[in-house]
């Protein structure tokens, strides 16, 4: 579908006019796909379902979640669906109020390197020669550092523990992976007719870019955008597991710490440990299974008949 | 596809030069590790000195807390890894170098007197070996399901592993590890709940010792290889479709040769490429999370080290095993990009129209 709306502009007024009517036909045609793939319907659902409780966990939860009056490491009852932890809190509530920090950290990670992901990726991918080839080199360079390291040592320097923190560097280092897609579809797209044409009637480099080829990037765009959220998810967690994060704000990852501190599992009190690494497994899943249905506007391909 | 949309449209200079001689191709890979790795090593020297207060006084208070004498030398290499001293930046610079390049790391606070350099060599082997041997697993089955499912794209076993890939690749590492050794470590005790070898035994050629590091190895491996395997088998899947539907394939069906054949020595050759390339850059993310795994079975590698460098704010131990976990995963890359050279004979030979 996507394929041939690119395919079929020959002139540059069919351009426009497409243009004229693009933010919600665009936003249409992507939820119609997305919605007939089996998979990322699926995602899809999961996917509101966390931004649901992202913004309504914590009115949704049954007790409040820093209220430590319960018995302590309590299992599973009809009382404490998952139990209570070491400080006689109810895990389930914390489970759904921390909820709103993990997702915001994972989106706004995602959005900050598919931020820079874009903007590196279209000015290496149209110009060529020498910055083509220095961003290229940066974009290869930051792409074979392994981050996690770089990011505990960032994170033990740093004065002061929180989500910001854990946002800005992991987002400032998740781009080189979306940087290096978009770059080889900004080079095969800027040689395409309707690029050409833009430019012979003399538009802007910088009109060229976002109003000709980023369009029709879009959906790599946003499949790079769901794998960097992702990639934030994990990592945040790592690094909140790992103590770098606040201990003290109720999220998935510092729920994980506060378990693992207090072996939660070998006291018996496994639904403290499972059900946080649960809820980021789905709402990880959920990034995954929407690329599939991206994966096929971008490369229809990938879609094939059902056989 | 790239390369037909390439040809078609011309080749710009940028892209005659990836396409060009083999000789090309390895000094462009030379100059991005030596690259990569003085970016790394800028990064180690720069960061503790671009943090407010001031690190390096911090340790050596410590050290002066604990009642450690520092001899002038580990003195020396702490001020030149951490930067005490009023020196210029340039001269600073010069001497962390030299430091670096003669693997003089300081000493190690939560372990003293051992140094730094001593701890990583101890810790080093276990790490390579667990993330080796289980990357290499991971890869191979991986990418093989991942030609199997494309193959039968949309039926059954493609709707069935690839969503179970995508679960398994959603979750955290160290929550999987942690999953095994409560099932299969504490409730059905099968394996040893943590470290990398019986307590108290001593570390030395022995079939018995090997035995018992296997033992231990299994569950932090088998967690490794659960959690990477499925960025394998989805990377392939999707390339595989993409040659399945080339030409050469369209006309190897109908020259008649047999599925089985198609599938492994026309599609899965050609689709194989990508996954390669994209080795080296998941080994980063694969170390990332058996840096965690080793933390929950507390293994005696890099993992357990650098996490018990983080919890006791041992900052000159810190920065020594991020230096060597950035040149192992760099070394790696490099690695994998030469042997890229004998499996795709684009890399080799010079194509006669681009250049």
């Amino acid at each position: 579908m996507h394929n041939a709306l690119i395919e079929s502009h020959d002139s540059q007024e069919a351009a426009r006019e497409q243009q004229s009517s693009r933010p919600t036909s665009v936003a249409r045609t992507y939820f119609r796909i997305l919605w007939s793939n089996r998979k990322s319907r699926a995602g899809l659902i999961m996917f509101g379902a966390f931004i649901f409780l992202c913004i309504f966990g914590r009115a949704l939860a049954p007790y409040s979640p820093t209220y430590s009056g319960f018995a302590t490491m309590a299992g599973p009852s009809w009382q404490h669906w998952l139990g209570t932890n070491q400080d006689g809190q109810d895990v389930l509530s914390q489970l759904l109020a921390g909820t709103r920090v993990s997702v915001l950290v994972s989106l706004s990670t995602g959005f900050i390197a598919t931020f820079i992901a874009v903007l590196i990726g279209l000015l290496a991918g149209y110009s060529s020669g020498f910055t083509d080839d220095a961003l290229s080199f940066l974009t290869n360079v930051f792409l074979v550092l392994p981050a996690l390291p770089l990011l505990i040592v960032l994170a033990s320097y740093a004065p002061g523990k929180g989500s910001v923190l854990i946002v800005l560097i992991v987002g400032l280092t998740g781009w080189p992976w979306g940087a290096r897609v978009l770059r080889a579809q900004v080079q095969s797209l800027r040689t395409r007719d309707y690029v050409v044409a833009a430019k012979l009637a003399g538009d802007s480099t910088l009109r060229i870019l976002f109003r000709e080829i980023f369009p029709n990037m879009l959906s790599l765009v946003m499949a790079g955008f769901l794998g960097a959220a992702q990639y934030g998810l994990i990592t945040s967690v790592g690094l909140e597991f790992l103590g770098l994060g606040n201990p003290n704000q109720i999220s998935w990852g510092s729920m994980l710490y506060w378990a693992q501190n207090a072996s939660a599992l070998l006291q018996g009190q496994w639904a403290w440990i499972l059900a946080p690494g649960l809820f980021i497994a789905l709402f990880g899943m959920s990034m995954v299974l929407i690329n599939f249905g991206f994966d096929q506007i971008s490369n229809p391909r990938l879609g094939g008949t059902e056989e | 596809m790239n390369h037909g949309r390439r040809a078609l449209f011309g080749v710009t200079s940028g892209e005659s030069e990836r396409d060009g001689s083999c000789m090309k191709y390895f000094l462009k890979r030379v100059l991005l590790l030596i690259a990569t790795l003085w970016v790394a090593i800028t990064l180690n020297f720069l960061i503790p000195r671009m943090m407010p207060g001031n690190p390096g006084q911090a340790v050596i208070a410590k050290f002066a807390g604990e009642g450690h004498p520092l001899t002038p030398s580990a003195l020396k290499a702490i001020d030149a890894m951490l930067g005490l001293s009023h020196a210029s930046l340039p001269v600073q610079y010069w001497q962390y170098l030299g430091e670096v390049v003669h693997l003089n790391f300081g000493v190690s606070y939560s372990y003293f007197p051992y140094t730094v350099t001593e701890l990583i060599a101890k810790a080093l082997p276990w790490t390579l070996g667990l993330v080796g041997v289980s990357t290499v697993i991971s890869f191979f089955v991986g990418t093989g399901l991942g030609v199997l499912v494309a193959w039968r794209r949309n039926q059954a076993t493609d709707g069935i592993l690839t969503s179970i890939a995508a679960f398994t690749g959603a979750f955290p590492y160290f929550w999987f590890a942690l999953a095994a050794v409560y099932v299969l470590g504490f409730l059905l005790n099968w394996f040893p709940l943590s470290g990398g070898y019986e307590v108290g035994a001593i570390p030395h050629l022995s079939w018995g010792f090997i035995l018992d590091v296997i033992h231990h190895a299994i569950l932090p491996a088998v967690t490794v290889v659960v959690s990477s395997i499925g960025g394998w088998l989805i990377g392939m899947r999707n390339n595989m479709i993409n040659t399945l539907g080339e030409d050469y394939v369209l006309l190897a069906r109908a020259k008649g040769l047999s599925n089985r054949w198609i599938a492994t020595m026309y599609a899965a050759r050609n689709a194989i490429l990508p996954n390669i390339t994209g080795f080296g850059m998941a080994l980063g993310f694969v170390v990332a999370g058996s840096l965690l795994t080793e933390v929950v079975f507390g293994y005696p590698g890099m993992g357990n080290l650098l996490y018990n460098a983080v919890i006791n704010e041992d900052y000159p131990l810190m920065q020594g095993i991020f230096l060597v976990i950035v040149f192992c995963v760099i070394m790696a890359n490099f690695l994998v990009d030469l042997l890229y050279v004998f499996i795709d004979p684009r890399v080799r030979e010079r194509r006669g129209s681009g250049a």
